[in-house]
């Protein structure tokens, strides 16, 4: 028996002719809809399954087309998929497909993403992102990753050419918003086939997205153009859209303000300036990463921070304030939560860090700290490791400046990128720079990093947080949980919460249809289009 | 002289041999490897990757197929962080943007270097030579990354003349600034050393009998003087084309051109095994060459030295 699941947004948006990209009254589209906008790097891969970058999967979002999209607001909204349904259990979710073409006028069938996923997993394919389908908990995922069972024992099946079944090991709450994600996107059998690696090149690509590739040059720029054979072609206004790689971003901005591009990211520390001398232009939207200070708790870790009354005097110790005010200038907030604010449904919960004062911070880290026996006159040393970055390190060094006064002297470790990432994955650190992004709209991707068995590189563990996150994953309510979690965190305080991103750019007025409420900041140039100036 | 070059280019071999081995030695020592990420792997999952691209061999036989795979196919393997390219496709689209800017940089700063060399050497303490002097200083402690954004600025946004970044074979446009940002330190380099090499022979004995003989001043410079002042210069160029022409990380990032120069910090930067070695053989074999044919030029330049 299975229960017919269509939320609200979903009728809403099947209902209505189209999205709002029609202009409104009084605006007059402009003769050339392109839309330009800056890459800070060169786009590594365009096959759906190698990609592992916010930037890939900013063009594949217009090459390819998921069973789900997402909508302004973040809110899911159908994709290739016209509806669906979920069984009782929650273990098997059926997607009726709507008429739909690839690029080259074959139909796409389910069977497109059966392969697509397959692909995936398949260990010959090696995909960076093969966790993703774990992630997602469709059935023998995790085997085929392994090789212990063939891929086409994945747990999705074509029924019929538009009828595509997923069959799941647990209840997964978040599933349907991991369809928007890049790796799920369906891909075409043949063309990979006889392409081999080639196919995504420009001219062997076919894709089923409202745009097709024209041209890409490695770390020049990459060209996509409107795709007739898209099913929603008649309500697509833009035709051409380009990826630009500015690799310094004060030359971005600068080919910005000559009208190179009509989206930049502003240099960090720039925000007030800009927002001043070009109010219509420059925004601050939240963006679900967090910054944060991870401790070492784990063997290899120093034994001060095994006591958590040192980890809490750090945490109120850092005047986040002064970080988000006098550093970023960008419409960052302060984190007393790992998950960040914006995301759908999340309620942080009223921590007492978070009420106090930042004298009333300080006050308590000092007292911890005398109570755990450190102080000025037995100073507590530990190192604060970063990757090489500008920003990284202004924030460290006004992290040993907050923390100096309460006798903690913080030597930086100042290393490539590589480096920090193996020493953090091997434990060598005391305090070590790390930010996560979400992969979806909820806060278990946040939150599941600190589980024991999650990525947690300071090996914090604690059995209450794991049996509330394994709960969360069957609970129909979620909200309580993740609060709970929090808490924990909050208590506990394995790294150090330090803000919630914003992304800050100047974005060219005349370009209209351009997200700005979606925390995963995934946007679709289907839904713009261009007003004359 | 023949038999010279065979001499030389039989010793090129086991010279990027060793150069390989060191490479490869060296790559693999750096702590973390081409899928490591701030998103640790499942262990299956980079089992997967390792195997698919034989970083599970032992290192002996990594280095081996490595070699073989040139050797025999000339082919410079995938690359690991652009799946979807070979090294030999990377390298052949960036190294002719390279080899475009780079080359035209090279004629500029040679051209206009040894002609200010030159003319402050013959005019040695007037105004011209003070002028000169004070353009290669100039040019000289004006950094390319501070060059760089200062063309955009003036040329891009300022005046609208040159599109800011990016390229193109068929549009001139593109390689005005990278071309002007990479020969301007150069050039000054140039001119300081012609102008020093200049004064010298101007000084020696045969130009003291040229005169003597009432040769006029222009076939003095041109025929006697020139010459013998361009063996410091040459010797500077051979590596210095080198290095011009396999790019300019500065060029690459700040004029985004999708030349070398930044595919190869980025390699190191990445652990993407096969294109910095590709990268590596490819400057590696290009700076024996040019050696050679410094050595080459010597010869013709100088009647002295025979090989």
């Amino acid at each position: 028996m299975s229960k017919l699941f269509t939320t609200t947004a979903l009728l809403a948006a099947l209902t209505l002719p189209a999205q709002a990209v029609q202009p409104a009254a009084g605006e007059t589209l402009a003769d050339s809809q392109t839309y330009t906008y800056w890459l800070l790097d060169a786009i590594k891969t365009l096959d759906p399954a190698k990609n592992t970058d916010v930037e890939g999967s900013d063009v594949l979002r217009q090459v390819f087309e998921g069973l789900m999209n997402e909508g302004p607001t973040g809110a899911m909204v159908p994709g290739v998929a016209e509806s669906h349904t979920e069984s009782d259990d929650g273990l098997t979710y059926t997607f009726t497909l709507r008429d739909a073409r690839w690029s080259n006028g074959d139909p796409v069938t389910a069977q497109d993403f059966v392969y697509a996923w397959q692909r995936v997993v398949n260990p010959e394919t090696a995909s960076e992102y093969a966790w993703f389908l774990e992630l997602m908990n469709v059935q023998n995922a995790t085997q085929i990753i392994a090789g212990d069972l063939p891929p086409d024992q994945l747990g999705v099946r074509a029924v019929d050419d538009r009828t595509l079944e997923v069959r799941l090991t647990a209840r997964t709450p978040y599933f349907l918003k991991t369809l928007s994600h890049a790796t799920t996107f369906p891909v075409p059998q043949k063309v990979v086939e006889q392409h081999s690696d080639a196919w995504t090149q420009p001219g062997n690509l076919v894709g089923n997205g409202a745009f097709t590739l024209q041209s890409h040059n490695l770390g020049v720029d990459i060209t996509v153009v409107k795709n007739p054979e898209y099913w929603d072609a008649a309500n697509v206004v833009m035709q051409t859209v380009r990826g630009v790689t500015v690799n310094d971003n004060n030359i971005a901005l600068t080919r910005y303000l000559a009208g190179e591009l009509d989206r930049v990211q502003i240099p960090a520390g720039q925000y007030p300036r800009l927002s001043g001398d070009y109010p219509d232009q420059a925004v601050s939207i939240p963006y679900a990463c967090s910054y944060a200070y991870v401790f070492n708790v784990s063997d290899k870790g120093p034994e001060a921070l095994k006591d958590v009354r040192v980890r809490q005097a750090l945490s109120l110790g850092l005047n986040r304030d002064i970080i988000v005010d006098q550093v970023l200038q960008g419409g960052q907030k302060p984190a007393y939560s790992w998950t960040h604010w914006a995301i759908e449904g999340f309620q942080a919960p009223d921590t007492e860090i978070a009420a106090m004062t930042q004298e009333q911070r300080t006050e308590k880290a000092r007292a911890l700290l005398t109570e755990a026996g450190y102080g000025p006159d037995k100073p507590l040393a530990l190192t604060l490791q970063y990757n090489t970055d500008e920003n990284h390190k202004k924030l460290a060094i006004a992290a040993q400046q907050f923390w100096k006064p309460l006798g903690v002297n913080i030597t930086l470790n100042n290393v490539e990128w590589k480096v920090h990432t193996d020493r953090m994955q091997n434990q060598d650190f005391d305090m070590a720079r790390y930010a996560w992004c979400a992969d979806y709209n909820e806060a278990s991707t946040f939150l599941d990093w600190f589980r024991t068995e999650g990525y947690n590189s300071g090996k914090w563990s604690n059995a209450e947080y794991d049996k509330l996150m394994a709960e969360s994953k069957t609970a129909a309510d979620t909200a309580p949980l993740y609060k709970r979690a929090e808490e924990i965190l909050a208590q506990e305080v394995p790294a150090v919460f330090v803000y919630h991103y914003a992304k800050v750019d100047m974005l060219n007025p005349a370009v209209k249809g351009v997200p700005t409420e979606n925390v995963t900041n995934a946007w679709y140039a289907k839904d713009f289009y261009r007003v004359a100036d | 002289m023949f038999a010279y070059i065979l001499r030389r280019l039989a010793i090129a071999v086991p010279t990027l041999l060793l150069l390989i081995v060191l490479s490869f030695l060296l790559m693999h020592l750096a702590p973390g490897g081409p899928f490591t990420q701030e998103r640790a792997l499942p262990p299956q999952v980079l089992a997967n990757l390792n195997a698919k691209y034989g970083l599970d061999d032992p290192l002996w036989r990594q280095i081996w197929n490595y070699v073989w795979g040139i050797v025999v196919h000339f082919d410079f393997g995938p690359s690991f962080v652009y799946p979807d390219r070979t090294v030999n496709q990377l390298i052949a689209d960036g190294f002719p943007v390279t080899l475009t800017y780079g080359s035209l940089a090279f004629l500029a700063a040679v051209a206009v270097g040894i002609t200010l060399g030159t003319l402050a050497a013959i005019r040695q303490n007037t105004w011209l030579d003070y002028l000169a002097v004070g353009i290669s200083i100039g040019a000289q402690v004006l950094p390319n990354f501070v060059m760089a954004p200062l063309l955009v600025l003036v040329l891009t946004l300022w005046l609208g003349w040159l599109p800011g970044g990016g390229w193109s074979f068929s549009d001139p446009s593109f390689w005005i600034m990278p071309v002007i940002a990479l020969s301007t330190s150069y050039m000054a380099s140039i001119a300081r050393i012609t102008r020093s090499s200049m004064l010298e022979v101007l000084g020696s004995n045969h130009i003291r009998t040229a005169r003597a003989k009432g040769m006029p001043e222009h076939r003095v410079i041109l025929r006697h003087a020139l010459r013998p002042a361009m063996l410091p210069v040459v010797s500077y160029l051979g590596p210095v084309f080198v290095s011009m022409i396999t790019g300019s990380v500065v060029i690459d990032i700040y004029f985004s051109t999708g030349g070398i120069g930044k595919a190869f910090v980025d390699s190191a930067l990445n652990r993407d095994y096969a294109v910095m070695m590709g990268v590596t053989i490819l400057v590696g074999a290009l700076t024996i060459l040019f050696n050679l044919v410094v050595d080459i030029l010597y010869a013709w330049i100088d009647p002295k030295i025979r090989y």
